[in-house]
């Protein structure tokens, strides 16, 4: 006996019931893209192997390229169009517009949606590949660029906008708003000032023979 | 920063990107995201031959899979006319003639496309159509030793030569003989190509993902044999392109199937495809000899370089050129040699030419430095030539030493230990390398609409394309200074085919193009309006077209110049290698929009780390075909290989731009992968000459003496 | 991709019966690997039975110390999990070093076990593999085998195992439980893995239509003290191309108790007992630590271009111990 092989569906999207009838190879990818209308969220490799389709799923980041359709009944779906209050950017987005996180733009929803789970995984003490000790003695790492790098690595950029992302991320995770930057040092006069202390660094170490 | 010279203030201050907050909350439609009603959805199938015929495809079956409508093949496709000159001044690759023989000359080349009404429907028809194929022997090996390789000029002479070039090496206290190569590598934009192509009151309309749409406009019409005034392409957002982005298999397929359908049809291109069918970088070989006198000046210079192309396209990958235009020799020769292999044809990607071709050269420049017991910096600026090497045309700016002085200060260069291997943070071994860095700096004919409409604002129209750089937000900042008023004020429409020529989103002269025809059309704008006859609701429009102007221009050596600057860390015991930091320092024209600026810079520099230590598609002698070609076995770089970079730039207007814009797309990787392989050198003491510096290499070389 | 039907299963029985009913049908968990093989082709199934939602989705903490872990918990949560972090650093490390945070939150413990490999000549349905098509032959032995296997590999399949997580399991002696129509199971994770003689597409001894309900880890005390160092093409997110588990228990500058593992040299997790043996009582030095990885790596059999793997894991062992050692003499 041959099982269907579609079916209708109810899928909880960004607060909304959306019912529709699927093919059970549809992924939540191409449902959300094809099907809903909703084509914010990207396709960039179709195998898990760029972020670019990211969205968070029961608030968990997750890559909907992977993700059938008919398997993410039930559960709660939140996409780059889900983000935003009304007018009012989500401070991930307002970051990555203040400080240019992002040239092309289609890595960008994946970026954020990702960035916003990473805040949050943060939040909730999960150690990372690059954190030194991951026992739950030692405490959570604190939000570095070196951890926020590790954390985002599954975004790819082929832009190459990784380094004023990571600012964005660190502002936004930091809770800092643009107003408030305005008066400080920005992240990424940090950074600079980062690239030049470490020459100086450089030099200092210049003499010492360590090989 | 050197305080840019002010215009009129919006030029030169950071603004946001104008759709940035459509790209941030997924507004922003790419290519394969405008609905249409009744779209049918293409999958184009690819030859698992690496060469020979079509015997026959097997249409029958597929055609009664559910929801199929068609197969299109050599049999059944419509016939297209490739005997043409397009745009930019050359002829077609005849990849793009889809289906028209049962010649196959390389594995993934389209043989069908399979149209049905869903994608899931046209994917598993696509991929259960059986093809046969009477297979030849393929030849996909490349090396040096090939005796059929032979000169091509491309877009420059395939050779240039001066002087004796064996006297002068003969006579020289130093020599540098040293093989170099680099691999094939992929653009992989994030936005896989796609079209979606249907015929809307007598005209094609075709939705796009391209680097300039009149540009595709026109090829599409050609190929169709179609009026000019009945193709339109549209191209609003574009997710990366780096050169891949022009007319490809996908918008023939489309226009193909609509055509013979009569309802819109979508083909998008899947990432494995896009190994086959976007186009690449042609692997290198490269050998430079340099010979100097014993404080480095440079008595004899050659670079050669080999590169490959497929048997139905001639496209040479001019990695010698650098040379002609940064250092000059007594005996000076370059050459850019090519052959012909069963693989698909390369085409432009990031600096064609000047990226693999300064990674040989900059770094032969850091072994010479190093014999001569000299400090690199030193020996290029022992080396700036007064005018062209080649040429002997003078140089419309050159700031390259500025570059390497300022660069050298913030990097804290002075203080280097010249000796490798002297710095150890832990397991990792530190070094910094540094290399310069060379663009040409053009400009392209453009045509631009600016119309003053009666509420006071403008609309700038012109067919532009914004493949991440920014162009849209930097030509909004333009027309607002040559306009006199402010940017919210002026609304830039671009990627529209409807709104005339204009040149592509290539060889970093995209932003330069455009903004000269939008400056020359609103000094005449400006004096229209002055006139005061007042606004009539339409608004008055004016309409520019640069093709004179830029023809006028004086010859001369124009380029952007850089210096680079890297500090690695090499696990001598895994193999791995971790850039610690980076700066680069330009000397690119003016710079329109900082905040867009640094972008497009430290992109490159990122492209240059992704080069330096990852990027390497690896081709199957066997099969003739790709293994890996995807995202995950095709590395580019991450977020964890990214460390915090650093670009700058000095005050360098160009004197002949209305504007004094170079361009700044390409530059930035430009020397990166060299800066990066001299700093290996420095912290290991081992000269990798091949790219990517994979760990297996850094393991097999060891360190101390002997060089990979 | 063909059409496939599709069924949510709530209870164990009722997941073992549906798949026991048709060999044509496929266990889905987090569909990170099986998804993607069904995409490129590899995978064909006519029925998918989603097992996320069994009640298998927990860790629990043994009494004596050990862990029993649910073969539908997350990566992720496995990661997170504090008694896994206290009590077998290494396995956290492992996870957290595998695939990305997005796939990490999909996929299971279960289905990480199970992954197939990541050879390129696999996962092409338009080339040989004699994994995929027995008897078609193995393209990667003489064309692109950079990162294929060194230990454990046959002139039939050079292929290795991608999984990071089951590494650190295969060094803590985990067992597999798994569940059939015919009733329970349990293997240990060294177990799982056939060897791959000329029968690479046989990768598992699990029986036809198994499920594997979760994995018990013996209590380790020796395992607190324990590291997964990865090493890969790129700093993240990649498949490793070696990598370690290892714990030390150094006493007086002795090895009292030493687990070594080793990733990507080998068609499954490879446990590297013979380091071990050599530990067992040595001095806890460099001498001893080379001695023990040469006396694994004795017997890999490496292709030309990678040969590598043994000087990196060599250099790999030597660096982890040697830090777990020093850790230990604090």
């Amino acid at each position: 006996m041959t099982p269907p092989t579609s079916s209708a569906i109810t899928l909880h999207i960004n607060g909304e019931k959306r019912t529709l009838p699927v093919d059970h190879r549809t992924t939540l990818l191409d449902a959300l893209r094809e099907k809903l209308d909703l084509t914010g969220t990207k396709k960039g490799c179709d195998q898990g192997q760029c972020g670019a389709c990211t969205v968070l799923l029961d608030g968990r980041r997750t890559v909907s390229c992977l993700q059938l359709a008919v398997a993410a009944e039930g559960r709660e779906i939140t996409t780059i169009e889900g983000m935003a209050e009304g007018d009012r950017l989500h401070p991930v987005q307002q970051a990555f517009l203040d400080l240019d996180g992002y040239q092309c733009g289609y890595c960008t929803p994946g970026q954020i949606c990702s960035a916003v789970a990473v805040i949050e995984e943060h939040a909730a003490g999960w150690p990372s590949a690059v954190t030194d000790d991951v026992r739950p003695e030692a405490g959570p790492p604190p939000l570095t660029p070196e951890e926020i790098r590790e954390r985002m690595s599954g975004n790819l950029c082929r832009c190459g906008a990784y380094v004023s992302i990571v600012e964005a991320v660190a502002r936004a995770a930091a809770g800092r708003t643009t107003a408030e930057s305005a008066g400080h040092p920005t992240v990424e006069a940090a950074g600079r000032t980062a690239v030049e202390a470490a020459g100086r660094a450089t030099a200092a170490k210049a003499g010492e023979a360590a090989a | 920063m050197t305080a840019p010279t002010a215009l009129r203030g919006a030029v030169g201050t950071a603004h946001a990107r104008v759709e940035g907050r459509d790209k941030v909350t997924g507004a922003a439609r790419y290519a394969a995201e405008i609905p249409f009603a009744e779209l049918a959805h293409g999958w184009l199938v690819l030859s698992t031959a690496a060469r020979g015929r079509i015997r026959s495809v097997e249409a029958g079956p597929v055609l009664d899979m559910p929801g199929v409508l068609t197969v299109l093949h050599h049999g059944t496709a419509p016939r297209v006319d490739s005997e043409y000159i397009g745009m930019l001044g050359v002829p077609p690759d005849p990849s793009v003639a889809l289906f028209q023989n049962d010649r196959v000359p390389h594995a993934g080349w389209p043989v069908a496309l399979v149209v049905a009404e869903t994608s899931e429907q046209a994917r598993e028809a696509a991929e259960a159509l059986v093809v046969h194929y009477e297979e030849e022997p393929h030849d996909i090996g490349f090396d040096a030793g090939r005796t059929d390789a032979y000169p091509v000029d491309g877009h420059m002479p395939a050779v240039t030569e001066k002087g004796d070039l064996a006297a002068r090496l003969a006579e020289s206290a130093v020599v540098v003989d040293a093989e170099y190569t680099t691999p094939e590598e992929h653009h992989n934009p994030m936005e896989p190509h796609a079209a979606t192509a249907r015929w809307d009151g007598g005209r094609l309309d075709v939705v796009d993902s391209n680097q300039g749409s009149t540009w595709v406009a026109d090829e599409l019409c050609k190929l169709f044999s179609l009026d000019p005034a009945s193709v339109r392409v549209r191209s609003e957002h574009v997710g990366g392109g780096f050169g891949s982005k022009g007319v490809r298999a996908h918008q023939v397929a489309a226009v193909m199937a609509s055509t013979l359908l009569q309802r819109p049809v979508r083909v998008v291109l899947t990432r494995r495809q896009m190994f086959s069918l976007a186009g690449y970088r042609s692997p290198t070989i490269q050998r430079v000899r340099l010979g100097a006198d014993p404080d480095g000046r440079l008595r004899a210079l050659e670079h050669e370089s080999l590169s490959l192309t497929s048997t139905v396209y001639e496209f040479v990958e001019p990695s010698a050129g650098v040379a002609r235009a940064m250092y000059d020799a007594d005996a000076h020769r370059t050459a850019n040699q090519v052959v012909r292999l069963d693989v698909p044809t390369p085409t432009w990607m990031r600096a064609p030419g000047e990226a693999p071709g300064s990674f040989a050269l900059e770094s032969a420049l850091d072994e010479l430095a190093e014999k001569c017991r000299i400090d690199p910096i030193a020996l290029r600026v022992r080396n700036e030539p007064g005018t062209g090497p080649v040429s002997g045309l003078p140089f419309s700016s050159r700031n390259l030493v500025a570059c390497f002085e300022e660069g050298a200060r913030r990097f804290g260069w002075a203080d280097r230990d010249p000796r490798p291997g002297m710095r150890r943070d832990g397991r990792w071994l530190l070094g910094t390398g540094t290399a310069a860095a060379s663009f040409p700096a053009g400009a392209g004919p453009s045509t631009a609409a600016l119309t003053a409409e009666a509420d006071g604002s403008f609309t700038v129209r012109i067919a532009a394309s914004d493949i991440g750089t920014g162009a849209r937000t930097a030509l909004t900042l333009i027309a607002a200074d040559a306009l006199e008023t402010a940017p919210e004020r002026v609304r830039v429409r671009i990627g529209d085919s409807d709104f005339g020529p204009a040149m592509i989103a290539g060889g970093s002269m995209g932003t330069r193009s455009w903004a000269w025809a939008i400056t020359v059309a609103a000094g005449e704008l400006r004096e229209r309006l002055a006139a005061g006859n007042g606004i009539p609701p339409e608004g008055v429009t004016v309409r520019s077209d640069t093709t004179a102007a830029i023809g006028a221009l004086a010859q001369k050596e124009r380029h952007s110049f850089g210096a680079q600057f890297a500090e690695v860390a090499v696990d001598a015991g895994t193999g791995e290698v971790r850039v610690r930091r980076m700066l680069g320092i330009f000397a690119a024209g003016r710079i329109v929009n900082p905040l867009t600026a640094r972008g497009q810079l430290v992109g490159g520099m990122t492209w240059g780390i992704s080069m330096a230590l990852h990027e390497e598609a690896v081709r199957d002698r066997v099969s003739g075909g790709h293994v890996g070609a995807d995202l995950a076995g095709y590395h580019v770089a991450s977020h964890a290989d990214v460390p915090h970079i650093e670009a700058d730039w000095i005050d360098d207007p160009d004197p002949d731009d209305p504007v004094g814009i170079k361009g700044i797309g390409e530059i930035g990787i430009v020397g990166a992968a060299a800066a990066i392989a001299n700093a290996v050198r420095h912290a290991t003491g081992v000269r990798h000459r091949s790219l990517p510096i994979r760990p297996d290499r850094v393991l097999a070389a060891g360190t101390g003496a002997q060089d990979a | 991709m063909r059409e496939f039907g599709y069924r949510r299963v709530l209870d164990v029985s009722g997941a073992v019966a549906l798949l026991d009913a048709d060999p044509d049908a496929r266990f889905l968990g987090g569909g990170t690997n099986l998804v993607d093989l069904m995409k490129t082709g590899v995978e064909r199934p006519a029925r998918l039975v989603d097992i996320r939602e069994l009640p298998l989705d927990r860790i629990e903490s043994a009494p004596d110390g050990g862990l029993r872990i649910g073969a539908t918990v997350t990566n992720s949560d496995l990661a997170a999990h504090p008694e896994v972090r206290r009590r077998y650093p290494a396995l956290a490390q492992a996870v957290l070093a595998g695939a990305s945070g997005q796939l990490r939150n999909m996929a299971t413990v279960g289905g990480n076990l199970l992954q197939r490999t990541r050879c390129g000549y696999f996962a092409d349905v338009t080339k040989p593999c004699n994994k995929r098509v027995p008897g078609s032959g193995c393209p990667a032995i003489g064309g692109d085998h950079r990162n294929h296997a060194i230990l454990g590999a046959s002139d039939h399949c050079v292929a290795t195992h991608p999984s990071d997580m089951g590494v650190a399991l295969t060094a803590f002696d985990a067992v597999v439980s798994y569940e059939t129509a015919a009733g329970p199971g349990e293997l240990p994770l060294t177990d799982l893995y056939l060897p791959v003689g000329d029968t690479p597409h046989r990768e598992t001894a699990l029986p036809p239509g198994a499920l594997i309900t979760g994995v018990t880890l013996p209590p380790a005390p020796v395992a607190a003290h324990s590291r997964y160092r990865k090493v890969r093409e790129r700093a993240s997110y990649a498949f490793a191309i070696g990598s370690v588990a290892a714990a030390l228990d150094v006493r007086d500058g002795v090895v009292r108790d030493a687990r070594l593992a080793f990733g990507a040299v080998a068609s499954r997790p490879w446990r590297a007992t013979r380091a071990e043996a050599l530990l067992a009582g040595a001095p806890a030095d460099a001498a001893t630590f080379a001695a023990a990885a040469d006396a694994e790596l004795a017997a890999a059999r490496p292709l030309p271009d990678n040969a590598y793997k043994g000087t990196l894991m060599r250099n790999l062992v030597v660096a982890v111990l040697t830090e777990l050692a020093k850790e230990a003499g604090r």
